[in-house]
C-alpha cells in the first residue's frame, strides 16, 4: 500500500512539475518609474501592475469585455452613481494577510488623497469630488460618485487593490505574481504567487508559470538578439525593423494584428509654467502654426519609411482598431508644405532667404524631444525634422534617455515640442480622463491646469464630464466624437502614424492569445506555460 | 622613407582632404533625403548605397570624418595627457603626494560617471547646435577617460625611476631636466603613443553610445560613431555588406595613424 502511494506521490510530482513550467522571460525597455501600484504613468510600471496586481473588474484584453475578478459580481444602482461590488470569499494577498472590503476602502482613500497625485485618480473624480467608500459587509462594498459613471468597468480595470497594512503594494498583492527580487538598472523577478485564487477551466492552480523574469534591456537590437538565441521568450510591440528578419527566423514566430490602439504623436509645450522662452510659447499656442506643423508632415512617408509600411497615417486620439469609438468623419491631415507655409505667412509669419520667422523677427527654431533606443521613432523624428525645413522651420532633434524625457514632460517641463506614443489600456474614453481634462496630470502640452485655458480645452472637459456621467450609450458616442473632432481641429496633440500591433514570440511559449491591448501577448500571464523541454 | 610609411601618410593627407572639401567632393549632402531610394544598394548614384532614411552613406561618411578624425584624437590626446602628466607627478613625487594622487585616481574610477553625463545633458540647453553639442562630448570623454591610462603611466615611470641605467646616468652627474628628457621620457613616450592608440576608437564608440543619452551628435549631423551604430544588427551585415564601410574606415584610419607617428619602441 505505502508502495503505491509513493507512486502515486511520484506521478503527482512529475504532474506538478509539468504544470510548473518554469519561468518566462522577457524584457522592459526602461526601468519602471515606480513599483506603486497607484502611481503607474509609464509602460514598464503598467505592465508590472498589470502582473502582480488584482483588480475589482478586469477587462479581458482578447474578447474586450469586462470580467469579474476579485468583485465575484456588481451592480449599479438606478440612479447610476453607486455601485455595489460583492467581492470574492477567502481570498488572500501574497503575504497570507485576508482581503477584505477595508482594503477596497483603503484603496480608494489612498487613490484620491490629493498629496499623492495619482495619475489613475482623475478618472474617478467624477464631478471633482472623490468617491465615498461604504462597506455594507464582510463580503460587500459600496462606492459612491458625485455623478452617474459610465464605462466604469474599464475605470476599475486600473485600480489596483491594495492592502490596508501595504499601502504601496510591496509585500501583499492580489496578482497572479508578486516582485521577488528587483536589481535596478538589471532585472526585475516576478514570483509566482501561491495563495492566487484563480483556477483554470479543470480546477488547478494558476499561474502555471513559476515566474516571470522581466529583463530591462533598453536596446531593441539585442532584445531581438535574445529572442533568436532563445534567452527571452517574447516580444511585445516588436520594432517594425525586425518584422522582416524575423519572419523567417526558425524557432521564432511574428505577429501583425494589423492598426493597434497605440499612436504616434508629437506637441508642443504650451505649459505657463513651463521654463522655456515666452515667445515660443506663443508659437506653439497658435493654431495656425500648429496646423501648419501638421501639413507638413508627410504621414505617408513616416508609415513606409519610418515603420516599414507597419503603420497607418494617424487621425485622431482613436485609433480606426476601436470600434465602439473611433469617430469615422476624421481624416488624417493632407501633406501640404505649400499650404503650410501659405498659413504661416497668414499668421503673420515670415520668409527671409528660406528660414521662417515670427512676426518679431525671431528665427522659427525649436528642439523636439523623444526616446532614445526606438529607432522606428528616431527615423520619424529625423522625417519631421526634414519636412518641417521645407517651409522655412529649423527643429534641433535630441534623443534622450526614457527616464529623463519622462522627468521633462511630467516634472520639469524643460522641453519644447515631443514625440512619443501614447499607450492606450482601454477602450474607453474615461480611461483617457486624465489625459483629456485640463486639470489632468497627463495633460501633456498644458497639465494640471487650475482652471481651463482656452474654451476648446473647458468644451472637451465638459464633454468629458458629460460622458462619464451618462449611461446613455449614444449620447457618451456623441460627447467623444466632439471630443476627437476638437482635438483634430485644435492640434494640441498632433496625431502622425497608428501602429500596428506587431509581436514575436517563441512556439515553445503555450497558450498565447495575442491581443490589441496593451499587455499584448502577457494579458493571460497566469495562463501562460512553456513547453517541458524548454524549462530552465 | 618606407612606402608604408608614405602609404600611411598618403592616405591620412586624403581622408583629411577629402572630409574638409566635403561639400565639393561628396555627391550629395549628408542630410538630404532621398526617400524614394531607401536601403538602396551601392549603386553609380549612390557608391555606398543609402541608409534607412534615403541618405547617402558615402556623403554621410565623408562629412562623418570631420567629426570624428578631428575631435576623437583631439580628446584621446587630452585624455593622454592628462594621464602622463598625473602619472609622473605621482611616480615623481614624495610618497605622500603619490599615494594622494593614485587614491584619487581610483577614486574617480569608481565615480558613477553615467549620472555626471546625465547631468550635463540635463544642464546643455536641448537647442545646443549638433557640433557644439559634440564638441561638449568629446570634451567630457578627454576630461573623464585618463585614471586607467594614469595608473599604467605611474606604473611604468615608477619601473623608470628605480632602473639602474637612471641611477648610473645620475651617478655621472647628469642633471635632473637632463635625466628627463633623455632617459624618462623616451621611455614613457611608447606607454603614452599605446594608450592614446586605444583611446582614439574608444571615444569614436563612446560617442556614438553617449547619444543613448542626449549627448553626442544629433541628427542630421553624421558622425563614424553614428555610422557604426548601423552595425548593432549583426544580421544585416550578411545582405548589406557595405554598410560595414565606416568600420573599415576607421580602422585604415587607426592603422595609418600608427604608422606616421614616431617610433614608440622605448630604450633601456
Amino acid at each position: 500500500m505505502r508502495k503505491h502511494l509513493r507512486l502515486l506521490a511520484l506521478m503527482l510530482a512529475c504532474l506538478c512539475r509539468l504544470q510548473a513550467a518554469g519561468v518566462l522571460k522577457c524584457c522592459l525597455r526602461a526601468e519602471p518609474q515606480t513599483l506603486d501600484p497607484l502611481m503607474v504613468s509609464d509602460e514598464a510600471a503598467e505592465l508590472i501592475r498589470y502582473l502582480t496586481s488584482g483588480v475589482l473588474i478586469r477587462i479581458n484584453r482578447y474578447t474586450q469585455q469586462p470580467e469579474a475578478e476579485l468583485a465575484e459580481s456588481w451592480a449599479v444602482s438606478s440612479d447610476g452613481r453607486e455601485l455595489r461590488f460583492r467581492l470574492r470569499a477567502g481570498l488572500r494577498f501574497s503575504d497570507g494577510s485576508s482581503f477584505g472590503p477595508e482594503d477596497v476602502e483603503c484603496t480608494i482613500r489612498r487613490l484620491t488623497d490629493p498629496q499623492l497625485h495619482s495619475p489613475v485618480a482623475d478618472g474617478f473624480r467624477v464631478g471633482g469630488q472623490p468617491p465615498v467608500v461604504k462597506i455594507l459587509s464582510g463580503r460587500e462594498v459600496a462606492i459612491r460618485f458625485a455623478q452617474p459613471l459610465a464605462g466604469f468597468e474599464r475605470l476599475f480595470d486600473q485600480l489596483s487593490v491594495v492592502a490596508c497594512e501595504d499601502p504601496q503594494g510591496q509585500r501583499a498583492v492580489l496578482g497572479p505574481y508578486f516582485i521577488a527580487e528587483r536589481k535596478p538598472g538589471q532585472y526585475i523577478q516576478l514570483s509566482r504567487n501561491p495563495r492566487y485564487w484563480k483556477r483554470d477551466a479543470r480546477g488547478r492552480a494558476l499561474p502555471y508559470l513559476d515566474g516571470i523574469r522581466l529583463e530591462i534591456q533598453p536596446n531593441r537590437q539585442l532584445e531581438v538578439l535574445k529572442l533568436v538565441r532563445g534567452e527571452i521568450h517574447l516580444i511585445q510591440k516588436l520594432d517594425p525593423d525586425f518584422y522582416p528578419q524575423l519572419e523567417n527566423k526558425p524557432g521564432v514566430r511574428v505577429y501583425d494584428a494589423g492598426p493597434g490602439f497605440d499612436a504616434e504623436l508629437m506637441w508642443f509645450n504650451q505649459a505657463p509654467q513651463a521654463p522655456i522662452a515666452e515667445h515660443k510659447k506663443n508659437w506653439f499656442r497658435n493654431l495656425a502654426f500648429r496646423r501648419a506643423v501638421s501639413d507638413a508632415i508627410s504621414r505617408a512617408d513616416l508609415c513606409r519609411i519610418a515603420f516599414g509600411g507597419r503603420a497607418t497615417p494617424a487621425a485622431g486620439p482613436v485609433s480606426p482598431a476601436n470600434l465602439l469609438w473611433y469617430n469615422r468623419q476624421l481624416r488624417p491631415y493632407p501633406y501640404d508644405p505649400v499650404g503650410a507655409g501659405q498659413r504661416l505667412r497668414e499668421a503673420g509669419f515670415q520668409y527671409r532667404g528660406g528660414q521662417l520667422y515670427d512676426a518679431t523677427g525671431r528665427p522659427v527654431e525649436f528642439s523636439l524631444i523623444t526616446n532614445a533606443g526606438n529607432r522606428s521613432r528616431e527615423r520619424a523624428a529625423a522625417l519631421i525634422q526634414r519636412d518641417l525645413q521645407k517651409i522655412g522651420m529649423r527643429v534641433q532633434l535630441v534623443t534622450l534617455e526614457f527616464r529623463s524625457l519622462i522627468e521633462r514632460i511630467t516634472r520639469s517641463l524643460a522641453y519644447e515640442a515631443c514625440l512619443l506614443g501614447l499607450t492606450n489600456v482601454d477602450l474607453d474614453p474615461n480611461s483617457q480622463m486624465n489625459l483629456w481634462l485640463s486639470s489632468g496630470a497627463n495633460h501633456q502640452w498644458n497639465p494640471k491646469q487650475p482652471k481651463p485655458a482656452t474654451a476648446w480645452e473647458a468644451e472637451i472637459d465638459r464633454l468629458m464630464l458629460r460622458q462619464a456621467s451618462t449611461l446613455d450609450r449614444a449620447l457618451r458616442k456623441a460627447a467623444f466624437d466632439r471630443v476627437q473632432m476638437i482635438v483634430h481641429e485644435q492640434l494640441p496633440f498632433i496625431y502622425l502614424v497608428y501602429r500596428h500591433g506587431l509581436s514575436a514570440y517563441r512556439p515553445v511559449v503555450r497558450n498565447l492569445k495575442p491581443a490589441g491591448l496593451f499587455p499584448e501577448l502577457l494579458w493571460n500571464a497566469a495562463e501562460l506555460d512553456l513547453e517541458p523541454q524548454s524549462t530552465r | 622613407m618606407k612606402l608604408s610609411l608614405r602609404l600611411a601618410r598618403g592616405t591620412l593627407l586624403i581622408l583629411a582632404g577629402v572630409s574638409l572639401t566635403a561639400e565639393w567632393v561628396a555627391p550629395h549632402h549628408y542630410a538630404e533625403q532621398f526617400r524614394e531610394a531607401i536601403n538602396e544598394p551601392p549603386s553609380w548614384r549612390f557608391p555606398l548605397g543609402t541608409d534607412g532614411l534615403g541618405r547617402d552613406r558615402l556623403s554621410r561618411l565623408i562629412y562623418g570624418a570631420r567629426v570624428s578624425l578631428l575631435l576623437a584624437p583631439l580628446a584621446a590626446g587630452l585624455a593622454t595627457s592628462l594621464a602622463g602628466l598625473i602619472g609622473i607627478a605621482s611616480s615623481l613625487s614624495g610618497p605622500w603626494l603619490e599615494r594622494l594622487l593614485l587614491v584619487s585616481t581610483d577614486l574617480w574610477m569608481t565615480l558613477p560617471w553615467v549620472f555626471l553625463l546625465l547631468t550635463a545633458r540635463a544642464l546643455l540647453p536641448l537647442d545646443t547646435e549638433p557640433f557644439a553639442s559634440v564638441t561638449i562630448t568629446f570634451l567630457l570623454l578627454g576630461l573623464l577617460g585618463w585614471p586607467a591610462t594614469a595608473r599604467i603611466v605611474a606604473a611604468r615611470a615608477q619601473q623608470i625611476s628605480q632602473a639602474t641605467y637612471l641611477l648610473q646616468a645620475r651617478a655621472c652627474g647628469e642633471r635632473r631636466h637632463q635625466l628627463w628628457f633623455r632617459h624618462v621620457w623616451p621611455n614613457l613616450r611608447p606607454v603614452l603613443l599605446a594608450q592614446f592608440w586605444v583611446l582614439v576608437p574608444a571615444f569614436i564608440l563612446a560617442e556614438a553610445n553617449l547619444s543613448f543619452l542626449g549627448l553626442g551628435v544629433s541628427e542630421p549631423l553624421p558622425s563614424w560613431g553614428s555610422l557604426l551604430r548601423d552595425l548593432e544588427n549583426p544580421g544585416a551585415l550578411w545582405t548589406q555588406p557595405w554598410i560595414a564601410a565606416p568600420a573599415v574606415v576607421v580602422v585604415i584610419v587607426i592603422a595609418c595613424l600608427h604608422g606616421v607617428l614616431p617610433e614608440t619602441g622605448g630604450r633601456q
